[in-house]
């Protein structure tokens, strides 16, 4: 790869107390691929994504993203307002519990047009035609573009936030256990949708999972998180088909096994 | 009634009319945006309009008339209190007229003839926070200024739209101020709201129970805030007054029977009294 | 020296009533507060004392308060303990406020209506400014102006939008309205129920409940249809004459608030109404009454209930105050035989945690 990096992070570390949460910990991500952060809990996978998204400051170490136009941006240091434009139009974060990521009390169509009116959208027919298309999208029946997400079921409100988050068309997704909570042929259906709309839209994700299979399905790549340290990292099928570290090694042999 | 006796010009003492005026010209300065200040407590109650009373009080001057309507009427038990609380502790001319005041404080509306440069209009406002009905939680909703992240109005403006076919918000109707700050006219009837825009007079707002002050400078754009579908239309009862027979001004409706009977006057009483004597004036000739 | 049991907890109370005694009636070269002075120039502390008291007397709720030496929840609770002994020999027919005789009517919707709006004796419009010519007794005030009473008819605010359909129409019913005097409070409880106990509630706290709604802790878009204030007459049907007699007349003050009721895919937008009624002339008690009556209606309305003032237990839990001053006061009581067991624990566990460590 001759690109640079969307993100690249390096030497990030932070501590809880006595308890390292991140330790030494690099990594970057190029445009359109998919990187699985895969670990147990406690294994520091989503204190990363959040340190990578700008939510939690490390203790030492920088991430930097490269804009459209092809400036380095420290994430750290741009300012809460700058983020939080960042978070709005080339970034998307999708919660592992949709109601993280949902606005209950706003109808389905006013939760997906709400980017697109935040980056100036003025128009109620054409955001209202665009909610309905992302909506198709996800498969959601466009007949429920007025209703509120808590009359929907979880798999239903997982799609919805993901649409939500997609429409501004962003570069890079935040995905924190988007399964998790979700029942086992609800999970294989988003998991397909994601990895057709990754697919359609040259997304780059970090996907911070605890689930191999799902890891093996959508990433490109994988880290393996244990302790706050990346123990091992490479493309997907090789770390998990010839797992070099005894860590690896147990985590795989326990999915089999499962 | 009481002596005042004892009371200094316009009843705040001079470092409360400094304060109060350091905060206005810091919200001229910034138009649309809140400033804090250290509302008083007056001796009128929270919500009969303090707020704007400590504008007027920390601006006028021996020289200025004074004006004050609620509800647009000269006559109202609040504007008369208000009116003869400042011919007490102040002793300045008063005026119904809007031509001849200097100083207009207003509640719940703009009146109907256009302000001059030169003119300042005090507006008295209940909650200073335009999205006080989305977030009450000021220190969520000071942050969403400071970051001109709005979309929870834009949010609650769609869903409107797609619940009623139309925006459903008929007063207190949410402005942009200067392409920036999205701020709250008070509860004048949206009917009101363009004459803010680009008014030659300068417009002050003040909230004394929420303790805020803000401003728009004169010649400044206000917008209302729509979708290019579905534009802003000022709302008005379609009907002529029963007294003047304007069809242009905001008008009250009146119920005159328990049959369902009604007329419509001008909630403005000096435009209508203007227009009545222009009447007689062109029937006479 | 050996500890000494201390005894003697009758005469300490006694020795606490003596000096109560004295500290209520105060420097014995002061006047005397009689009943008449309290009823008559205290007249809104007695309303209130009604009210919460739930008990139409005046005469007893002045003597409640001169006995709590105004302090007017204590006042209140002494009303109620009465209340307790009076046998109940029936109720009255619902009272008809659309035939009161009407000394305040104000509407903040309309500029006029049918009836005119009537001030009354308000403190509206006053300027808060001390007046120090009543620090001293002297002459009464003239007597205000007077003006023959108009026969003009005073129809309800409410009633003049129900005629074009914009009020939502109440649900009629001959049910039996519950009584929380006598039967527990149970959830959900109906409107009745809930106008009950709002009506004997503590202003305070419904005052800020509806404080609360205005500034955006539920949804209200409330304006005032309707304020009136005057005297009711109070009819009952003695069972032996089949028909209604007036057994005497009251003062109440009735609040209509009009909120604006968003609609639903089946319902048109229409206006909802908030009801307030109190004892005496309670204009802020019945304001803020009708504030979270229609409040405590979002559920029946379809809206989210997110604020405190939606929450029906919340609410209807804490706005008795008679009941909340038992608790709050309560603590004085002696508690330290519990307490002693708390010593116990927290040195038990400081004890561990400390070895722990050490180690």
């Amino acid at each position: 790869m001759t690109e640079a990096p969307l993100l690249e992070a390096s030497g990030l570390s932070l501590r809880f107390g006595a308890v390292p949460a991140l330790d030494d910990v690099s990594l970057a991500i190029w445009p359109g691929e998919v990187v699985a952060i895969v670990g147990e809990s406690g294994s520091g996978k989503t204190t990363l994504l959040r340190v990578l998204s700008g939510l939690l400051r490390p203790d030492a170490g920088q991430v930097t993203y490269r804009d459209p136009e092809g400036a380095a941006l420290p994430v750290h240091d741009m300012g809460e307002a700058a983020l939080r434009r960042l978070m709005r139009t080339d970034w998307g974060f999708v919660h592992q519990n949709p109601r993280d990521g949902l606005r209950m009390g706003v109808s389905a169509g006013g939760n997906v047009g709400e980017r697109l009116m935040a980056v100036g959208a003025r128009h109620y027919g054409s955001i209202r035609a665009e909610a309905l298309a992302w909506l198709e999208r996800v498969e959601i029946d466009p007949a429920r573009i007025d209703d509120l997400p808590r009359t929907f079921s979880g798999g239903m409100q997982q799609r919805l936030q993901i649409a939500r988050t997609l429409v501004t068309r962003p570069r890079l997704v935040f995905m924190d256990e988007p399964t998790g909570g979700l029942d086992v042929s609800v999970q294989a259906r988003l998991l397909d949708l994601i990895r057709a709309l990754v697919a359609d839209l040259g997304l780059a994700v970090l996907l911070v999972t605890h689930d191999i299979a799902a890891a093996r399905l959508l990433a490109h790549r994988l880290l393996v998180m244990r302790h706050g340290q990346v123990v091992e990292q490479g493309l997907t099928d090789r770390v998990l088909d010839d797992p070099q570290h005894e860590y690896t090694q147990l985590l795989v042999a326990s999915v089999l096994a499962a | 009634m009481t002596s005042t006796a004892g009371y200094n010009f316009a009843y705040l003492d001079e470092n409360t009319k400094r304060m109060i005026r350091r905060a206005l010209l810091k919200a001229v300065a910034i138009p649309g945006h809140q400033v804090p200040f250290g509302s008083r407590e007056m001796p009128l109650p929270y919500g009969w309009g303090t707020g704007g009373i400590q504008v007027t009080a920390s601006i006028i001057g021996p020289n200025d008339t004074l004006k004050v309507i609620d509800q647009g009427a000269d006559d109202t038990t609040n504007a008369v209190s208000i009116r003869r609380f400042f011919a007490r502790v102040a002793g300045v001319a008063t005026t119904e007229r809007t031509r001849e005041a200097s100083i207009i404080q207003t509640r719940h509306r703009i009146p109907e003839t256009p302000l001059r440069e030169g003119q300042i209009l005090v507006y008295q406002v209940p909650m200073p926070e335009p999205l006080f009905r989305l977030e009450p939680r000021v220190t969520e909703t000071k942050r969403m200024h400071a970051l001109a992240d709005y979309g929870l109005m834009h949010v609650k403006l769609y869903e409107d739209i797609a619940r009623h076919g139309h925006i459903a918000i008929s007063y207190n109707y949410p402005v942009m101020v200067n392409g920036r700050y999205l701020m709250a006219p008070s509860p004048i009837p949206a009917f009101d709201n363009p004459k803010m825009d680009r008014m030659p007079a300068l417009q002050l707002f003040g909230a004394g129970r929420e303790k805020r002050i803000y401003a728009v400078p004169p010649y400044t754009p206000v917008r209302s805030l729509d979708f290019e579908d579905h534009p802003f239309v000022p709302i008005r009862a379609d009907a002529a007054c029963a007294l003047c027979g304007s069809r242009e001004s905001y008008l009250d409706e009146v119920v005159t029977d328990d049959r369902g009977g009604r007329i419509f006057v001008c909630s403005d009483t000096d435009y209508c009294r203007e227009r009545q004597a222009a009447r007689r004036r062109d029937a006479a000739e | 020296m050996a500890y000494v049991a201390v005894k003697g907890g009758e005469q300490a109370i006694e020795n606490a009533h003596a000096w109560l005694a004295e500290v209520r009636r105060g420097d014995p070269a002061v006047p005397e507060l009689s009943l008449a002075q309290i009823e008559q120039q205290m007249s809104l502390a007695v309303d209130r004392v009604m009210a919460e008291g739930s008990c139409y007397d005046r005469g007893l709720a002045a003597l409640a308060v001169k006995q709590a030496r105004g302090d007017l929840i204590e006042a209140a609770f002494l009303l109620r303990a009465y209340r307790t002994t009076l046998p109940r020999f029936g109720a009255s027919l619902p009272v008809d406020t659309g035939a009161m005789r009407v000394r305040r009517r104000i509407s903040a919707t309309y500029k006029d209506l049918p009836g005119g709006q009537v001030l009354g004796p308000t403190f509206d419009y006053t300027h808060r400014l001390l007046d120090f010519a009543l620090a001293a007794e002297g002459e009464p005030p003239p007597p205000a102006p007077e003006a023959p009473a108009e026969e003009t008819a005073m129809p309800r605010v409410t009633g003049i939008l129900a005629q074009e359909g914009l009020m939502a129409p109440e649900a009629q019913s001959d049910a039996e309205p519950g009584d929380l005097t006598r039967q527990p409070l149970a959830f959900p409880a109906d409107r009745s129920l809930r106008l009950q106990a709002l009506a004997r509630g503590d202003e305070g706290f419904l005052l800020a409940l509806g404080y609360s709604t205005q500034r955006g802790y539920g949804n209200a878009h409330p304006f005032v249809g309707e304020i009136r204030m005057g005297e009711v007459s109070v009819e009952l049907v003695p069972p032996e004459l089949g028909f209604p007699i007036e057994i005497g007349e009251i003062t109440v003050t009735e609040c209509q608030m009009v909120n604006q009721f968003a609609g639903s895919k089946t319902e048109p937008p229409q206006f909802t109404r908030g009801y307030g009624l109190v004892f005496g002339q309670g204009e802020r008690k019945a304001m803020a009454m009708a504030l979270v009556d229609r409040s405590l209606r979002s559920a029946e309305l379809g809206e989210e209930a997110t604020a405190p003032a939606q929450q029906q237990e919340f609410v209807l839990y804490h706005c008795d105050n008679v009941e909340a001053t038992g608790f709050v006061e309560h603590l004085k009581l002696p508690h330290y035989v519990d307490f002693q067991s708390e010593l116990e624990k927290v040195r038990q566990m400081r004890a561990t945690a400390m070895r722990e460590a050490a180690e």
